[in-house]
């Protein structure tokens, strides 16, 4: 954000002011196609990691939900990992809410597996 | 069988929509076409200036809706093309005086005696342009190296799509390659990437197109001007014919040879 207005200026960063024009745009047409605007977005990225850390834990710091545009078609790409458990220490239920069904132990192993290939 | 119904349209105002409703209809009736121009931006009449013919209006195109006249005496010949004619818009009137359906029978009476029907659409997304759009086989999006230009063409883009007339094809005016080879300007790669639409056609910034519209005559008449022959390219282009973009005359600008010689990496 430092060189934001030396970007805006285009100075300092040896592309002219056409490349901010491109991000610029690229960033506001993405709201408006979906008319969601970005304190929206955010308020809808904390319920999806409020939804899915009812499951399983989260590693909140390194989550990626953004949208993106594929030619004219919008979409929302979100990369959530899980956090990785401490090895060999049973998970305290206040970090990690248990599965509410048994029949969900796939996402368990699943969790174990990307937790394991860290 | 009939004609082509293209409407030109841009959202934002001023981004040269009537010059190129003007110079498309001049070009495609230099290429011997039958054309009929409408100006449907009703309240805000500019097309008959633009193209020299604001003398001889009687009627317009709300009087052919509202039944006062017949569609021939609305329809004003141009003065050098036999097969060109303007209907123009109301004056004193409003957008409300007229409706999609009236716009879609009003074309499709024309459409047996034209091969080309170019309606050039009010700025904005309201009714003038429903208007504008309802009777289209095809779309043009005119916009403006610039992000307000290119963010409302988006908007537009999206609303064509909603009403299966979309996506349209842009024309990328007023384009100034020595602004663009500085980085100080979108290029057309930045603006087709953005709005991901087809680009058919880009028109250079010309000091010829202001004299021409001051004087009536559309600058496409002038042999030698630089958007006078992208005009030329668009309506071939129109026309089905294959006419590479590069031809616009804006990639082989004096100053970006110039620019190739000086430096490999600069000109791009």
């Amino acid at each position: 954000m430092a060189g934001f207005f030396e970007r805006m200026m285009g100075k300092g960063t040896g592309k002219g002011s056409g490349s901010t024009a491109k991000e610029r745009l690229q960033f506001i047409l993405v709201h408006d196609r979906i008319n969601l605007s970005p304190e929206r977005l955010q308020a809808m990225k904390q319920e999806i990691l409020d939804v899915i850390s009812k499951y399983v834990a989260v590693d909140r710091d390194n989550v990626d939900i953004a949208l993106q545009q594929r030619q004219r078609d919008s979409l929302i790409v979100a990369e959530i990992p899980f956090s990785k458990p401490a090895e060999g220490i049973e998970q305290d239920d206040e970090d990690v809410a248990r599965p509410p069904q048994p029949s969900d132990s796939d996402t368990d192993s699943k969790a174990a597996d990307d937790a394991g290939g860290g | 069988m009939g004609a082509k119904v293209i409407t030109i349209t841009s959202g934002k105002g001023g981004v040269g929509k009537t010059t190129a409703t003007a110079n498309l209809g001049v070009a495609l009736a230099r290429m011997n076409k039958r054309v009929t121009v409408i100006d449907a931006d009703i309240g805000l009449r500019n097309l008959d200036v633009v193209m020299g013919l604001e003398n001889r209006i009687v009627y317009d195109l709300v009087d052919v809706v509202e039944g006062r006249c017949k569609l021939r005496q609305a329809m004003i010949k141009h003065k050098l093309f036999n097969d060109l004619y303007l209907i123009p818009a109301a004056q004193t009137r409003d957008k409300t005086a007229v409706s999609p359906a009236d716009m879609i029978q009003l074309v499709d009476k024309l459409r047996p005696e034209m091969d080309f029907i170019l309606i050039d659409s009010p700025a904005g997304i309201e009714r003038g342009f429903r208007n504008a759009v309802a009777p289209a086989d095809e779309v043009l999006i005119v916009t403006n190296p610039e992000v307000s230009a290119v963010r409302d063409a988006d908007r537009i883009i999206g609303l064509l799509e909603a009403e299966n007339k979309g996506p349209g094809k842009l024309i990328l005016n007023r384009m100034k390659s020595d602004m663009v080879r500085k980085g100080e300007m979108l290029s057309a790669e930045d603006v087709t990437d953005i709005l991901a639409i087809k680009l058919i056609g880009i028109v250079p910034e010309d000091e010829g197109v202001v004299p021409a519209s001051n004087s009536g005559i559309p600058v496409t008449l002038n042999e030698n001007s630089r958007a006078g022959q992208a005009f030329r390219d668009i309506a071939r282009r129109l026309n089905g014919e294959d006419v590479p973009l590069v031809s616009t005359g804006d990639n082989g600008s004096f100053l970006q040879r110039l620019a190739r010689l000086f430096s490999g990496s600069d000109a791009r």
